[in-house]
């Protein structure tokens, strides 16, 4: 089953490496990862997607905060929680393409942020399934080139988590 | 006031109470080396690095001090790399401080640099290197928190040689603050009465007792515990001298190479009750048979352990002490309930006394070649009771935990999880530095001792009187064992086929040597070597193809063991 699971870390050299060299040692996988510093500069937050049955999720989730610069670990499974991925599609758009990818954006509104007489570079944002969604219409065009954040989330409601 | 990097280091660690580290200087800790001969902390010059870890693991394992130990950059930390997996796998607390080249440096492959915090990441509980020296201190005081408390294991500090030469004011922290490490200790009370609960209702409990019982120093619980509710205890490895093996509810090692009954008891048991372990593949052979009819309670420090490689039914997290003294307090209130366990588990008893005069432990006695199992029991009677035991890893580590009856804890030092060759010497060694005047013996076979044998030098040059006794039978005997049983006798590569003169080799170092080939001539020797001063090598030209019995087979579940070759 998949999981999407946060983990707040300090944000300190060499923090990545344990915890995806922590993942490659004990044969977890990792699907998507993403990290960034928060608003604390002193946490960075990383999102990682992973699949496994209970056993395992339960051994990763006590394994990641057995990690002496682990503050938090947060596994949205079960739970209401927004999610969001940004993707950058670079699609080939020969003259009769064209209006086909602009009509394509527009229904999925996503953004083209280049545009050049052989192909638009377009913006994505939502969950990873619309993602999907639109890279299976553009396929037939050519796709030149992607790059996906990998999903980040949030749980829903007013209650939030900034800090230790 | 101003102090230097490398300064600071040994102030932090004479504050830290430590009074030996071990280790070898080098290019990156010459500035260490320099400053350490203004501090009165003795430092033991090993002949290799990982001798250097393997005998502040020996300190530690016998003393429950944190064991130090110095190398210098590239290739001295790399040595280290065996002796801090040893150590992680059977988490004792080190603090390991590596030199490094210069900061500006790291990173352009300069002379003996090695990314050594990327190489130990995934065999320490934990690892730094040091930028700045005004985080020194800080580092210093959290290294030894992390590796004392909670589950132990072994910190590295990797010390860039410019941070040792900067200076800072100096203040040692007094409190350690750290928002992603808080061990839990006391142990759930809930818990405990639910644990309680299924203890009352058990008819056949058997407590199955680890290493960790030994890192807590719960002896004193565990036996309380066992005997309230008369429960016989099965240990591992590195369980053992946690339970008195005399005691009568010792059932002794359970697993590959576990008595007859301990694997008869856990395969029958209806409760088992884990202290402290963490249900290794050589304690549970083929997982769908093990313990099959039991429930499973586990309590360890450690909750990655739970669950990790058995299904469990109730887990407790917390320090043994803390959640035997409230599990004997909790049972001391049930007068009624333990009464009716003590009579509903007599016939269990009465059936596991049954399987240990059915089989017990024993071997084929020789009054032409010497047995190894007889070279131990001997030792045993020959030793004083508190005597330190280390060993290597093969044949003769398994005969001494089946026939050494170890009475105390801290007295039996093994690598137990990453299974460590050239452990033992080193580790007697860093036992004896600990306590100069405790008997200190490491049983050792002619393989494993060539693998660390340098240590003979360290012994003599800081009069470390450590017993030595190689039962040699020009094999990797464990391996030719394996290829005796599994794989139709084709001893590939398991005879070392050039006979080493190990009592030559003794006094090359400046040791005494001595040797017995006939049984008549064992108890002589080891009396002769018990009484001599100084270091000394016992060599026992031992039966050649003795086989260690009763073994498991790999794969196999506890209840097929093969009780003699």
């Amino acid at each position: 089953m998949k999981h999407t699971i946060s983990v707040l870390v300090e944000n300190e050299f060499g923090v990545l490496s344990r915890v995806s060299g922590l993942f490659s040692g004990r044969g977890f996988n990792i699907e998507s990862l993403s990290v960034a510093p928060t608003l604390d500069p002193s946490i960075s937050r990383i999102t990682l997607v992973t699949r496994g049955d209970d056993q395992i999720l339960e051994q990763i989730t006590k394994q990641l905060n057995k990690l002496i610069d682990t503050i938090k670990v947060i596994d949205f499974t079960g739970q209401d929680y927004v999610e969001r991925e940004l993707a950058l599609i670079k699609v080939g758009s020969e003259e009769k393409s064209r209006a086909e990818v602009l009509r394509i954006v527009d229904i999925f509104r996503a953004k083209v942020v280049d545009v050049t007489p052989r192909s638009y570079t377009v913006e994505i944002t939502g969950a990873p399934a619309k993602v999907n969604a639109i890279l299976d219409l553009l396929q037939p065009m050519g796709i030149k080139e992607l790059v996906r954040s990998g999903p980040v989330v949030l749980g829903r409601g007013a209650k939030g988590w900034s800090g230790a | 006031m101003k102090k230097t990097g490398s300064q600071i280091l040994l102030e932090c660690l004479q504050l830290e109470g430590v009074d030996t580290v071990f280790g070898y200087p080098g290019g990156t800790v010459i500035n260490i080396y320099d400053d350490l001969m203004n501090y009165p902390i003795q430092h033991i010059l090993t002949r290799h690095e990982q001798a250097a870890v393997h005998a502040a693991d020996g300190y530690a394992r016998a003393s429950g001090k944190v064991g130090v130990a110095i190398a210098t950059s590239g290739p001295g930390a790399t040595n280290t790399v065996t002796g801090l997996a040893t150590a992680y796998m059977d988490s004792i607390p080190l603090v390991v401080v590596t030199g490094q080249v210069p900061t500006p440096l790291i990173g352009n492959d300069a002379f003996q640099e090695a990314d050594i915090i990327g190489i130990t990441r995934p065999i320490t509980k934990h690892n730094y290197l040091v930028k700045d020296v005004r985080d020194l201190a800080r580092i210093v005081k959290q290294a030894f928190y992390i590796a004392r408390t909670g589950r132990p294991g072994p910190v590295v500090i990797d010390l860039p040689k410019d941070v040792q030469v900067a200076s800072t004011d100096f203040a040692y922290p007094e409190k350690v603050e750290m928002r992603g490490y808080k061990p839990t200790y006391s142990g759930n009370v809930r818990q405990v009465e639910k644990a309680v609960k299924m203890i009352l209702a058990a008819r056949r409990p058997v407590i199955y007792v680890g290493g960790g019982a030994t890192l807590a120093d719960a002896t004193d619980e565990l036996i309380d515990f066992s005997e309230a509710v008369q429960a016989p205890v099965a240990t591992t490895l590195m369980g053992m001298a946690s339970f008195p093996k005399k005691h009568p509810m010792s059932l002794g090692m359970l697993g590959m190479h576990g008595t007859y009954y301990a694997n008869m008891a856990v395969t029958n048991t209806d409760l088992l009750i884990a202290v402290g372990a963490r249900f290794d593949d050589r304690v549970t052979g083929k997982i769908a048979s093990f313990a099959p009819h039991a429930r499973i309670i586990h309590i360890d420090i450690d909750p990655t352990s739970i669950k990790k490689n058995v299904r469990v039914d109730l887990p407790i997290v917390g320090e043994l002490k803390d959640v035997l003294a409230k599990m004997v307090q909790k049972l001391s209130e049930q007068g009624e309930g333990v009464k009716k366990l003590l009579e509903a588990s007599e016939d269990w008893r009465r059936e596991i006394e049954q399987w240990k005069k059915e089989h017990p432990m024993s071997y084929q006695g020789s009054e032409s070649v010497i047995k190894p199992q007889f070279v131990i029991e001997k030792l045993r009677e020959l030793s004083s009771d508190d005597a330190i035991v280390t060993t290597e890893v093969g044949q003769h580590q398994m005969w001494t935990a089946q026939f050494f009856d170890f009475s105390q804890p801290r007295t039996f030092l093994t690598s137990g999880g990453l299974g460590t060759m050239g452990f033992g010497l080193p580790a007697a060694l860093g036992a004896q530095a600990a306590f100069p005047d405790r008997q200190v013996i490491d049983v050792s076979g002619d393989g494993s001792f060539q693998m660390n044998s340098q240590e003979l030098a360290t012994l003599v040059q800081y009069r470390l009187p450590v017993k030595i006794a190689i039962l040699n039978n020009n094999f990797l005997g464990m391996v030719r064992q394996w290829q005796q049983l599994f794989f139709d006798k084709r001893y590939s590569q398991t005879c070392m086929e050039l006979p080493i003169d190990f009592v030559k080799l003794a006094e090359a170092y400046g040791a005494t040597g001595l040797a017995a080939a006939r049984p008549d001539e064992v108890e002589g020797v080891i009396r002769k070597a018990f009484e001599t001063p100084g270091p000394v090598l016992m060599e026992f030209k031992v039966a050649r193809e003795e086989n260690v019995m009763p073994m498991v087979p790999a794969g196999a579940g506890l209840n097929e063991m093969v009780l003699a070759s």
